[in-house]
């Protein structure tokens, strides 16, 4: 058993974005905190805290988690991966980015890095989704101003693109 | 926003997460899968001075079929139990309710056990348990007890669970006959603002209400003309007293009960 006392610093070491990375949280530090304090990773985004706007969502172990809940310390040893790992480089969009672009997908970009981390999930494991999937998946997530009909069709033009070259992602920066 | 401050102890054997209960009792809060607990802490609803984490725990994170039912431990996830390959024609209740209970990014995350312990009376999978008729293992160090669900949910978020009690798994009857599920909620994954069961049973059926009153009710209806089905429903709908929220009034509540309710002891007798 490991018990981490509440008034002490903790080392939490991740693989982030496939590299490895340390910091250290007292327990009650959310992993939005950790990632954007601790790491200085400010792509994930912090909206209401308690899991409805979806503005955090990242992926742990290959699975879609809210990073405002989940607390730092329960991601020790694991891997996480957030929006900053989207992109092929720093200057580079990623083909689900690029599409974001062109369709105006986003204006002020709050909700944007949670809902690509969502798609980019959701297209690895459905391929060729539905208008109703993809309608679905985005129920997660609040979108305040850009509206939800152009990030729908960022989503499917992307899908029709990753179907159509499905060995690699373009990049359009 | 953010959580108070606690110890955080990652259990690595049932008997410290056991042992913990037993020394802090209510000081203490199990964390699974996090989803509806970390919203608590986050706006200081619960501040408990000890989390002890079960994930880690392989025993609690098992689905088992045995005999007539299935058990699902405490640390199943909402998306696992939603894949498990005989989930449609095991528990096909679930299979249609689960669904419904939160977003896929969410139940990527949160455990079964999980919504049960919370008791969220608009949540799912409380409603299901409840018309089901399924049962809570509840174990401390000093013994085991099994509630069945009319017991077990006690008001608005409130359980028959003891403080140092874990709940270790639920048990649902597998192969039920007939069921049905809807749900209406302001968007889908939302909360409910009416969500409704029904199960056949030997002598009509099990209807079960969540989003309305302070837990799920449940209400067995004999067959009936549909006459006098709508005065029963209608009564139903009344006793349940419906509040008024920033969702929905009162009356659409009771509204809904009676529509949603008459379509599925329809759905679930034709
Ligand atoms: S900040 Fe995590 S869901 Fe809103
Ligand atoms: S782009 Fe502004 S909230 Fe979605």
């Amino acid at each position: 058993m490991s018990r981490l006392p509440a008034d002490q610093h903790h080392a939490v070491r991740l693989m982030l974005n496939g590299k490895p990375c340390s910091g250290d949280a007292e327990p009650r530090m959310l992993l939005t905190d950790f990632l954007r304090h601790e790491i200085g990773a400010t792509g994930t985004h912090v909206g209401c805290e308690h899991g409805v706007c979806g503005a955090c969502t990242v992926e742990i172990d290959g699975k879609l988690a809210r990073a405002c809940l989940t607390l730092a310390v329960q991601v020790d040893g694991c891997a996480v991966r957030t929006v900053e790992g989207l992109a092929p480089a720093p200057d580079r969009l990623g083909l689900l980015q690029a599409a974001f672009k062109r369709n105006h997908a986003l204006q002020c970009g709050f909700c944007t890095a949670g809902i690509l981390m969502s798609l980019d999930h959701f297209l690895r494991e459905v391929p060729k989704p539905s208008e109703q999937e993809v309608r679905d998946l985005l129920t997660g997530h609040l979108c305040r101003c850009t509206g939800y009909t152009p990030i729908l069709r960022a989503a499917m033009e992307a899908a029709a693109e990753l179907a159509g070259e499905p060995a690699k992602e373009k990049s359009d920066a | 926003m953010k959580p108070a401050a606690f110890d955080y102890v990652r259990a690595e054997h049932l008997d410290e997460v056991l042992d913990g209960l037993t020394r802090e009792g209510g000081d203490a809060r199990i964390i699974a899968g996090g989803q509806s607990l970390m919203p608590m802490l986050n706006m200081r609803l619960a501040r408990p001075k000890t989390l002890i984490d079960i994930m880690r725990l392989p025993e609690l994170a098992r689905i088992e079929r045995k005999g007539g039912s299935v058990t699902v431990g405490a640390g199943v996830r909402q998306a696992t139990l939603l894949a498990w390959p005989e989930l449609g024609k095991t528990l096909p209740l679930v299979a249609q309710a689960l669904p419904w209970t939160g977003h896929v990014q969410t139940r990527s995350r949160g455990t079964v056990c999980g919504s049960i312990a919370h008791a969220d009376p608009s949540a799912e999978l409380p409603l299901v348990l409840s018309a089901l008729g399924g049962e809570v293992h509840l174990r401390s160090t000093k013994k085991r007890r099994r509630v069945p669900a009319g017991e077990f949910f006690a008001g608005m978020m409130v359980t028959a669970r003891a403080d140092d009690e874990l709940i270790e798994a639920i048990s649902l009857p597998a192969n039920q006959r007939a069921c049905a599920f809807r749900e209406v909620a302001r968007r889908h994954g939302d909360f409910a603002i009416v969500a409704c069961a029904a199960v056949a049973t030997d002598k009509g059926v099990r209807l079960a209400i969540g989003g309305v009153a302070d837990m799920p009710v449940t209400r067995e209806f004999p067959r009936l003309e549909s006459g006098a089905l709508d005065d029963v429903l209608n009564t139903f709908a009344y006793e349940l007293d419906a509040r008024d929220d920033v969702h929905a009034s009162a009356r659409y509540r009771r509204d809904l009960v009676r529509l949603l309710g008459a379509e599925l002891i329809r759905e679930v007798l034709s």
